[in-house]
């Protein structure tokens, strides 16, 4: 929980990671090339008390995940989705058993999320089916630019990634975060188009999808999917840090946002190690939409904040509990 | 010192080499790649030209870098005076793979033979809409900004938009597309030129301003990660346009 003001908030971080991009890990140049680029996105984005060196960065042990998160990042509960890119890290991206035992040394505290790949076929229908009886899961974290081979990733509308999502449903995982990579086949195509992600909502109204990163770089599109379908939510992830470096412009894409989607369909996630939490709870809490913009986008109320926090993160996943002084006013029942 | 006639020749070969990497542009950022801070290296030797280009990330789309390193060859092989071209992109993932396609003309989807279906015009043109979209808006903005009524801008010309840095961009994007640059066309008109209807102009600006907030946002981003991944100072943008 998070106090500011008189004003409680109830903090769900929506997408952390416990990731290892160790030297050891890395398979190729590739997978160097992808923990450098996370590093850059972190050292560009970050206030400079906030970054890391390289080592710390490549692999941060599970005490700081949980310190960082929970003891000075406010969280109450916050959810672990995992990123295997097996092309590029031996022992795969995500620390998933340490994740794991997480879970299970800190009951309620954490949500662990799996994955699929469309392109693994029947071995990975059924690798989700033991994931799902051993973790119990509620949501699925899908990473559609991952290499495979030959391929450079997938589209959420093939046939495939339908079947998988039709054991989703069959298993009871709710919850489809994507995010759009910047390699997908075929190459000629623009590879962050998320016009697939309205095929598969359209198809699939009793799924929630999560789009990571709210669709970045292409936000339009994103919004005017999510206009048409209900069952599509923005991720908050990459857009946050904006409050430090740009908060002129992040004021446009949070007001882009509610003037698309409604505030109920945001959620705030950290991408932690990307960033840490605690700054972006602490400024995102004292952040006003500007006043020469607030003709236009309004003005960001309490509520809203609340909702955006941690109350939209509750109500995609039922097993986090909010406690009732920390809901909406109106939402507590009388 | 007295500069030799070699160097003079040089010298103004090289301004225009760069005059012609200036009008090459980031498809998704709608920007030079020469104010972008991606071109590392320009060096002329008598008609020899060599490039060498750079990007934010690893990972950037293959794609989009694949067009902007060939847009360069074509931009400098045109040039009077130059007699061989050596443009290689740097420090990305499929640069090998880029380089040589490019380097032999190869095209696209003979580059990528097994990944790609077709060449890049689709994929181009598709961002060269997002450009107008956004160019129109930010003239439409003005517009509103000087007292006009967002109800009467179907009626308004190309010509009604005063000289201004949103004016020129607006003409360069109509060209792109193949839309006339007369002044007295009509302003509002959709990516094939057929006009928008009076009722549609508000969401039409609305969404517009959707694009233009994305193409800008993912332009901050690049210029910032170009910056922290070659530690330089960030090379100066747009100015913020709320």
């Amino acid at each position: 929980m998070y106090t500011k003001d008189g004003e409680n908030y109830f903090i769900v971080d929506g997408h952390v990671h416990l990731w290892d991009g160790s030297d050891d890990n890395c398979r190729n140049i590739h997978g160097h090339q992808f923990i450098e680029c996370f590093y850059d996105y972190h050292r560009n984005l970050s206030p400079e008390e906030y970054v890391w060196d390289y080592r710390k960065f490549q692999r941060y042990s599970a005490e700081d995940f949980m310190h960082d998160l929970f003891d000075v990042g406010y969280a109450d509960h916050a959810i672990h989705n995992s990123v295997y890119l097996w092309d590029f890290f031996h022992r795969g991206f995500a620390r998933t058993e340490e994740a794991w035992q997480g879970v299970q040394q800190h009951p309620g505290k954490l949500t662990l999320n799996g994955t699929w790949d469309a392109r693994d076929g029947e071995a990975g229908l059924e690798q989700l089916e033991k994931d799902a009886a051993r973790f119990g899961l509620q949501g699925v974290k899908i990473y559609t630019a991952a290499w495979h081979g030959d391929s450079r990733g997938f589209k959420m509308s093939d046939p495939w990634a339908y079947r998988y999502l039709e054991k989703c449903r069959e298993l009871g995982i709710k919850n489809i975060h994507v995010h759009k990579g910047p390699t997908l086949r075929p190459l000629d195509r623009d590879a962050f188009d998320v016009a697939d992600i309205d095929h598969c909502a359209s198809d699939f109204t009793d799924l929630n999808f999560i789009v990571e990163h709210v669709g970045l770089p292409r936000l339009e599109d994103f919004c005017w999917i999510a206009v048409q379908e209900p069952n599509v939510y923005g991720g908050l992830s990459v857009a946050m840090p904006f409050i430090h470096t740009r908060p002129r412009y992040f004021a446009q894409i949070i007001g882009e946002l509610l003037y698309w989607l409604d505030e109920n369909r945001l959620v705030f996630s950290s991408d932690y190690a990307l960033w840490q939490p605690k700054w972006l709870i602490e400024k995102f809490v004292d952040f006003q939409i500007p006043e020469d913009m607030q003709s236009e986008y309004g003005v960001l109320t309490p509520d809203i904040k609340r909702k955006i926090l941690g109350l939209n993160a509750a109500a995609l996943y039922p097993t986090i509990k909010v406690p009732g002084e920390l809901q909406l006013a109106e939402a507590v029942p009388v | 010192m007295t500069a030799t006639s070699e160097q003079l020749t040089d010298t103004r070969l090289r301004d225009a080499v760069w005059a012609a990497l200036a009008r090459v542009v980031d498809p998704e950022l709608d920007q030079p790649i020469t104010d972008l801070g991606f071109v590392r290296l320009c060096e002329v030797r008598g008609g020899d030209v060599g490039v060498r280009l750079r990007l934010p990330t690893a990972f950037c789309a293959p794609n989009f870098a694949y067009l902007m390193t060939a847009d360069a060859y074509e931009a400098v092989a045109g040039l009077p005076g130059v007699e061989s071209v050596d443009v290689r992109l740097e420090d990305h993932h499929d640069a090998e793979q880029i380089n040589a396609g490019v380097a032999a003309q190869a095209g696209f989807a003979d580059t990528y033979a097994t990944e790609a279906n077709a060449e890049l015009d689709e994929l181009r043109r598709t961002f060269r809409r997002k450009a107008h979209t956004a160019c129109l808006e930010r003239a439409c903005r003005r517009l509103l900004a000087d007292g006009w009524q967002i109800e009467g801008l179907a009626d308004l010309s190309l010509g009604d938009v005063p000289a201004s840095p949103e004016q020129s961009g607006l003409l360069r994007r109509r060209a792109d597309l193949g839309l006339s640059t007369s002044p007295d066309s009509l302003l509002l008109v959709d990516d094939e030129g057929n006009p928008v209807p009076a009722e549609q102009v508000s969401l039409r600006l609305r969404f517009a301003q959707a694009v233009r907030v994305s193409i800008d946002g993912n332009a901050h981003f690049c210029r910032g990660l170009l910056a922290t991944r070659y530690r330089e100072t960030e090379h100066p943008g747009e100015e913020d346009t709320p």
